[in-house]
């Protein structure tokens, strides 16, 4: 990954951690033609929860988008990091 | 409402199957009525339902007939209305009045029978990914797993399809969950709405400050307004501060339309003098509206020098298609009890004279309305044999826009359309629906050639229930705004929009055996369209109506609102 890659906004979104709940978040991103760069999924703790971190691209419709995201069930947090996240940086040697 | 009822007798557990308890679940809800159609994942459900006492069960003919016949009774009563469908194709019948719902904000709970959970994913007879093809249409879905989250999940997506903004919720219930026993010893409370968060006190005030400086506000009202109960009070607001007001289409009704303040409907159909009294506003005060495109035109040339206030129980609907100078999160109704004392009492004697002016030069034309035989006239007839008690639905098309423009409305709920998805075969069952959930009412559904072909089917539910249901079909043997815009925006190729055969709609009336007018036969049109109104049960109204009659003004799609023609 090139370093403007790594610096792509990323979304760091803590989930209730059921099957499904991926489908609703990434669809809110698919119905718009909105491409997801990279996907890392965790559970947390006990497993009740997850957290996601999307990599996007910066796009006039993130803020609309982070406001659907928000209001997904199943969604607890969206935290927004717009100088990219190190999670990602780490992946670099996979994925060669 | 059961609240004294939650142990169950004596303290000792029920043994019952999850369908047998969902059925408990909803009586519980107070759902009383609720339509569907049985089918293999399913049944065991429907057997549960066949010893409900308190529950009426509608059978529908088509599940896209019972999900519209379950928003009938969720838009005239804000309460959720639930609708059921068994797997595969059931399910996916159910789809467009799912999405319809989700696009107007009506709270369904739609419940779906699904094959058993150690066939799903091995495309089993009837099977389909209910949960999936449902998620971008709902506010949220579910695939219960066992008995046990019925308990929660039923409570739970009642309380989501009314809670905030509304919507449809669906439930996903595969057979072995509906056919699995298990002891229930206590009951969850009923699902109700809950509170939104509290507006924020300090954006009212700026609020109430920037309408009492302005010198040329309109309030925009939109279906929110409704949904949240609050039509007295945005009337109230208009009438404190003198707001010339325009309602979007789902919104029709809030103030009633003969009021002094009323501008009627904005946008791609509305008044001339309604679009141009935008163009000059200072202020835009929009409640519960979404800036819908229908509504705004092309957005950047949509009220172009005002500032925007914008109340929404949906943060994300504020600054989505125009940025607010204000945006106020919060349910319509609670921000406008906030605001009203902080709003001066005025006149706004030059901007109300302003706004004359323009409706004197630029008024809503509406020829014909004196003849029962055209198409506003007809409209006008069926108004004057009628009061306001009655419900009014439509299908989708030019008779809608005609009974948009014409139907004098004048209460919230009166008015029951397809805004958003605009579903031509909405009219028919969303009226049934209607009639159930208000059987002293009479519900008066106007249709065209077009749309009433497109759920028909449903006349076999309207003998069978013998509602008080009058269909009037407005028949121009064409898809008429098709037709219209092909002549105006495509050379005049009209193509694919004519019907070269015409069904004879009187004996398909007969054939269903619904009592028929054929109101281009009559002598007296008034007289007998009053007297086939006022009898009980459902009837069908047949009239003519000349293909080339237009919706007027019309924005052409993509323009400016100013840009109008016709009319």
């Amino acid at each position: 990954m090139t370093a403007e890659q790594l610096t792509r906004p990323v979304l760091e979104i803590d989930v209730n951690n059921h099957p499904g709940v991926m489908s609703h978040v990434v669809g809110l991103f698919s119905r718009r033609a909105y491409n997801v760069e990279g996907i890392i999924c965790v559970p947390v703790g006990s497993g009740e929860t997850s957290r996601i971190w999307l990599q996007i691209n910066e796009d006039e419709r993130l803020e609309q988008i982070v406001k659907q995201v928000e209001k997904l069930e199943d969604v607890l947090v969206v935290r927004r990091h717009d100088a990219g996240h190190p999670a990602f940086a780490g992946l670099e040697r996979y994925a060669g | 409402m059961h609240a004294s009822s939650n142990t169950a007798a004596h303290g000792e557990a029920e043994w019952l199957t999850g369908a047998e308890l969902t059925v408990r679940l909803l009586e519980r809800q107070g759902v009383r009525v609720l339509s569907g159609i049985p089918g293999g994942a399913i049944l065991p459900f429907y057997d549960a339902l066949s010893a409900s006492t308190e529950i009426h069960h509608v059978l529908a003919r088509h599940e896209q007939g019972a999900g519209f016949i379950a928003q009938g009774m969720a838009r005239t009563t804000g309460q959720a209305a639930v609708c059921l469908a068994s797997s595969g194709p059931g399910a996916t019948n159910l789809l467009t009045a799912i999405a319809d719902a989700k696009l107007d904000s009506i709270p369904l709970v739609a419940i779906t029978g699904q094959v058993p959970q150690s066939m799903i994913g091995t495309d089993a007879f009837q099977e389909v990914d209910t949960y999936g093809l449902s998620v971008p249409i709902t506010k949220h879905n579910f695939l219960v797993d066992s008995a046990e989250a019925l308990l929660e999940v039923i409570p739970r997506a009642f309380s989501l399809a009314l809670s905030g903004r509304p919507g449809p919720v669906l439930v996903d219930i595969p057979k072995d969950v509906q056919l699995q026993r298990i002891a229930v010893s206590r009951w969850p409370e009923p699902g109700c709405a809950q509170a939104a968060p509290a507006p924020d006190a300090d954006k009212i005030a700026q609020a109430a400050q920037m309408i009492n400086q302005a010198k040329r506000p309109i309030l925009y009202l939109g279906g929110g307004v409704v949904h949240s109960g609050a039509s007295e009070a945005a009337v109230t607001l208009a009438e404190q501060a003198s707001l010339p007001t325009t309602m979007t289409l789902m919104a029709l009704g809030a103030m009633p339309v003969d009021h002094p303040l009323s501008l009627g409907m904005l946008g791609m159909h509305g008044a001339p003098y309604t679009n141009l009294a935008l163009e000059e506003c200072d202020l835009l005060i929009a409640v519960g509206a979404r800036f819908d495109d229908r509504a705004t035109g092309k957005v950047a040339a949509f009220c172009p020098n005002a500032a925007i206030i914008h109340i929404d129980i949906d943060p994300s609907e504020l600054d989505k298609i125009k940025t607010a100078h204000i945006g106020i999160a919060g349910d319509v109704g609670a921000v406008l009890a906030q605001l009203l004392p902080q709003v001066q009492a005025t006149l706004r004697e030059d901007w109300n004279q302003r706004v004359a002016q323009l409706k004197a030069e630029r008024p809503l034309q509406l020829p014909g309305l004196d003849d029962p035989r055209s198409h506003y006239g007809l409209v006008q007839a069926v108004a004057d044999a009628l009061d306001d008690s009655a419900f009014v639905a439509t299908d989708v098309g030019q008779h809608q826009m005609w009974v948009a423009q014409a139907y004098p409305l004048r209460r919230p709920r009166q008015w029951l359309t397809s805004g958003g998805l605009g579903t031509m075969g909405f009219g028919l069952p969303t009226a049934i629906g209607a009639a159930l959930a208000n059987p002293e009412r009479t519900v008066v559904c106007f249709s065209g050639d077009g749309s009433i072909l497109m759920n028909i089917q449903e006349f076999a539910t309207l003998a069978e229930a013998g509602l008080n249901v009058k269909v009037v079909l407005m028949n121009n043997a064409s898809l008429g705004l098709v037709h219209q815009q092909q002549e105006l925006f495509y050379g005049e190729r009209i193509f694919a929009s004519r019907f070269i055969a015409q069904p004879d709609f009187l004996q398909i009336a007969r054939g269903f055996r619904i009592a028929e007018l054929d109101l281009d036969a009559a002598a007296d049109p008034r007289a007998a369209l009053k007297q086939a109104l006022n009898a009980p049960g459902p009837c069908l109204i047949h009239a003519s109506i000349d293909v080339k009659e237009k919706v007027y003004p019309m924005v052409p799609p993509g323009a400016a609102n100013k840009e109008m023609i016709g009319g």
